[in-house]
């Protein structure tokens, strides 16, 4: 095994793992920073998001209602330290991609143009057309590239954490291209790998989002903190289950039933507002998790579409003429035109909630820390109290280069003070127990058992028991599926045995660290007896601040379920209120 | 939903057991609405799990699917079924050396995107909180040039990188040319000694291939073609020490 040194390590290389690596190299470029990621940079998912970023720009807005947003949004459950520093650090943050080269859609003055988003007061979302994720993450790594002190390790599949004293030590991955494994020591390793949506069948996440960072802590004994809280994004395209951006109705696109009637005035977000004329934090600019639940109330009662993809909604664009879609969502429009065959310049789209995000994540603080010395978790893989229940439209983004940055600064700091004498050879004894691994699942074999076999039946328990709403027997029943599937998944065979790219190997221990991430969040929804955000139980259906005004952790038990514990939520200056999305009209 | 039968002849080659790539043919199910990406994962699902290719998106714009299919260079998540012959040829980027099936190997090209300086230079410090102003026309002049998603299709169409390894290519220039563009961007006579170079922008000759083939529709070709005028007058300005425009 060859043996890498670096000063800091960075696994994943999308948005939040290369601002990391740039505020490391920038800070101070004697560094040496390892950048790990299974994928090119490029095609990190990062890539995928539309909208936008939020961060405060208009005189009329501040920082105050930023935060008042987010909290309320993320109904309570936000840790506040966090969500003041972070809409604190926004704009900075934002302004900085401006000037590394960002191409930001802009005003007639030539300043930077912001937009409105659901659940947000007011206009805050930067946006670069309905491309921002994907032009955020090539500014970046674009802007990455004139740092020498950034090693990338490109498509090096990492497999766990090594640690020493209960302190992180570094973490091994495989080279896809060679099957070599390396060992990369580091006092630090900053986990920046995203979500793991791919646990569900019907997602906007890419295929390489399943989880990898999340599980690697959770074996290594870091909980996995509000896995409960798995966001559906209400606009989906039914069959592939593609993105059509907030921005869509941020825009003035509506949301109606079979009926033509625009239903979410029906579930708390009315009264009915102006076609064309969006108001802002009520009817279609609600919450994501209140439309989603919408939709879910439109389909038992019947009133939803009948597709040869499943039952939808229309997203009814019409009315915002050719001009405006083809200016502002030109990539939504050729994704519909192309996969369901309707140009929403003419005729309204069918689309239906989709599994988009997962506000839970490794537990870690505002600076990224986890209960490990050394390891430290950013944007989507860590659940750092910012998004609370249900996270707001754009301020992911915005929390990638924010998390990347601050955690970048207390990286260095630990690492500075750090004491990596010592303990060499049980370094190196773990290693070869990780590679060890490997080659024994390699080698498995006589097992009936497929790979796409298990992860199907996963997503289907996943999507029946923990999906927009729960309740105690589905929660149990994907537990125990989840469990059944954990042991079954000894009997897969690996039926490529090359060392060259081998993703024969790659999906299967994908698919373990999926099945991780999955007895988490099904394990966390059944223990979670309330409704709150993104988290809905039909058998609990009121928010419960007296029991559960609380984060769940996830603790691994190699030979049993999870075990769930419970942390106090920071509450700095919003006490537990109502949300209210119907434009200050109750 | 009607489904069609297609033949997938599929390049295969792994280079610890082949001595030579050889061509694979799956028999596949497949939905009328489906692209050819989708094809090849239930290959993979169903059929052969030791089938190697690099997808991730599948909305076009992650860059990683990019694959030759009946010859044309193409991203496997854009082309679909509905649009093919019952019989479909898939092999990895043409121009580049073979990784493993249909994954090629990107070594040399991430080495050209590193090359060219894509990024933002300045000679002096940014305004404080602060944006560069920036109007819609001036994002307007090198905004298609943004949109490239780095999948490699134009390497893969381009004769004269088929031919000369040390030519930039496509991508590579068109993205020095977006930051040449950028009023924000101080760094064009930095780049300029690349460029310039023979096998930088004069090398190319214009066939056009690369622009035909973007599935963003970035036109590198004619981004080249600017750059070649734009190289000239900067080259005889640097001679006859007049300044640049913007440094």
């Amino acid at each position: 095994m060859e043996h890498i040194k670096a000063d800091v390590v960075i696994v994943g290389a999308g948005g939040a793992g290369l601002r990391a690596a740039i505020a490391v190299a920038e800070t101070d470029p004697d560094l040496k920073v390892a950048l790990i990621s299974k994928v090119y940079p490029m095609r990190s998912h990062t890539c995928a998001a539309e909208g936008g970023a939020a961060g405060v720009k208009g005189a009329d807005d501040s920082l105050e209602m930023h935060f008042n947003d987010t909290v309320g949004g993320g109904d309570w459950l936000c840790d506040q330290d966090v969500v003041e520093h972070f809409v604190e650090q926004a704009p900075r943050e934002l302004m900085q991609l401006e000037h590394w080269g960002c191409p930001w859609s802009r005003e007639d003055d030539g300043s930077v143009a912001v937009r409105p988003f659901g659940g947000m007061k007011k206009k805050r979302t930067w946006y670069a057309a309905d491309k921002s994720g994907f032009h955020i993450l090539h500014t970046l790594f674009q802007t990455s590239l004139q740092f020498p002190s950034i090693k990338r390790y490109d498509e090096y599949f990492a497999l766990d954490l090594l640690q020493l004293d209960g302190k992180c030590r570094g973490v091994v991955a495989m080279e896809m291209r060679s099957g070599r494994f390396f060992q990369f020591d580091s006092a630090v390793v900053i986990m920046a790998t995203g979500g793991g949506g791919q646990v569900f069948p019907f997602t906007t996440n890419g295929a390489v989002k399943t989880g990898d960072g999340m599980a690697m802590a959770y074996r290594a004994g870091v909980p996995l903190k509000d896995m409960e809280f798995v966001q559906y994004h209400p606009t989906g395209l039914p069959g592939t289950g593609i993105l059509l951006t907030e921005g869509c109705r941020g825009e003035g696109g509506i949301l109606v039933n079979k009926d033509g009637r625009r239903y979410l005035q029906d579930y708390g977000m009315g009264p009915e507002t102006p076609i064309g004329e969006p108001v802002l934090k009520t009817m279609e600019l609600g919450p994501r998790d209140r439309l989603s639940q919408a939709f879910w109330h439109e389909h038992k009662k019947g009133n939803t579409v009948e597709t040869p993809w499943g039952h939808c909604v229309m997203l009814d664009m019409r009315h915002l003429g050719e001009k405006k879609i083809l200016e502002r969502l030109p990539l939504v429009h050729e994704l519909a035109h192309a996969y369901v065959g309707v140009d929403m310049i003419k005729d309204p789209v069918p689309v239906r909630p989709v599994i988009h995000f997962m506000m839970g994540g490794i537990d870690a603080n505002g600076k990224g820390e986890a209960p490990m010395p050394g390891l430290f978790a950013i944007g989507e893989t860590a659940c750092s109290g910012l998004h609370g229940a249900n996270r707001l439209g754009s301020n992911s983004l915005t929390d990638l280069l924010v998390s990347g940055k601050r955690s970048a600064q207390a990286a260095i700091a630990y690492a500075k003070d750090a004491d990596l004498s010592g303990g060499e050879g049980d370094l190196k004894a773990q290693a070869e127990g990780i590679v060890a691994g490997v080659r024994e699942l390699m080698q498995q074999s006589g097992g009936n058992e497929s790979i796409s076999g298990i992860r199907r039946e996963m997503r289907t328990a996943l999507e029946e028991g923990a999906g927009i709403y729960r309740d105690e027997e589905g929660a149990k029943m994907a537990c125990d599926k989840v469990a059944e599937l954990r042991q079954r998944f000894q009997g897969i065979e690996i039926n490529d045995k090359s060392n060259v790219f081998n993703t024969d190997l790659q999906t299967a221990l994908e698919l373990r660290n999926l099945l991780d991430v999955a007895e988490t969040v099904t394990q966390a929804s059944l223990e979670r007896r309330e409704s709150r955000g993104a988290h809905q139980r039909l058998d609990y259906t009121e928010r419960d601040d007296v029991n559960f005004l609380k984060h769940s952790l996830c603790y691994r038990q190699p030979e049993d379920r999870p075990r769930v514990d419970w942390s106090e939520v920071t509450i700095t200056r919003s006490q537990p209120g109502t949300r209210d999305y119907s434009g200050g009209k109750k | 939903m009607g489904t069609r039968q297609l033949e997938l002849e599929v390049m295969r080659y792994d280079p610890e057991k082949d001595e030579a790539p050889h061509f694979q043919t799956y028999s596949v199910p497949c939905n009328e609405d489906w692209v050819i990406l989708d094809a090849i994962n239930y290959v993979k699902d169903n059929i052969d799990t030791t089938l190697a290719y690099r997808w991730s998106c599948h909305m076009m714009v992650c860059g990683s699917c990019g694959m030759m299919v009946n010859g044309e260079p193409v991203l496997t998540c854009k082309t679909f079924v509905r649009d093919l012959p019952d019989k479909v040829r898939i092999e990895p980027l043409e121009n580049f050396p073979i990784e493993r099936d249909l994954v090629v190997v990107l070594d040399d090209v991430m080495q050209k995107l590193h090359q060219v300086q894509p990024y933002i230079v300045r000679k002096d410090e940014p305004p404080e909180d602060v944006e560069y102003k920036q109007t819609r026309g001036q994002l307007m002049k090198f905004k298609q040039l943004t949109m490239c998603i780095n999948c490699m299709c134009c390497y893969a169409a381009c004769p004269q990188y088929g031919l000369n390894k040390d030519f930039i290519g496509p991508a590579a220039l068109a993205l020095a040319h977006r930051y040449n563009l950028d009023n924000r961007d101080q760094g064009k006579s930095d780049r300029l000694d690349i460029l310039a170079d023979h096998d930088g922008v004069w090398e190319c000759s214009f066939v056009g291939a690369c622009s035909e083939v973007c599935p963003k529709h970035v036109d590198p070709a004619a981004a080249i073609q600017q750059m070649k005028v734009d190289g000239a007058v900067e080259f005889w300005k640097q001679r006859l020490g007049i300044p640049g425009d913007k440094s």
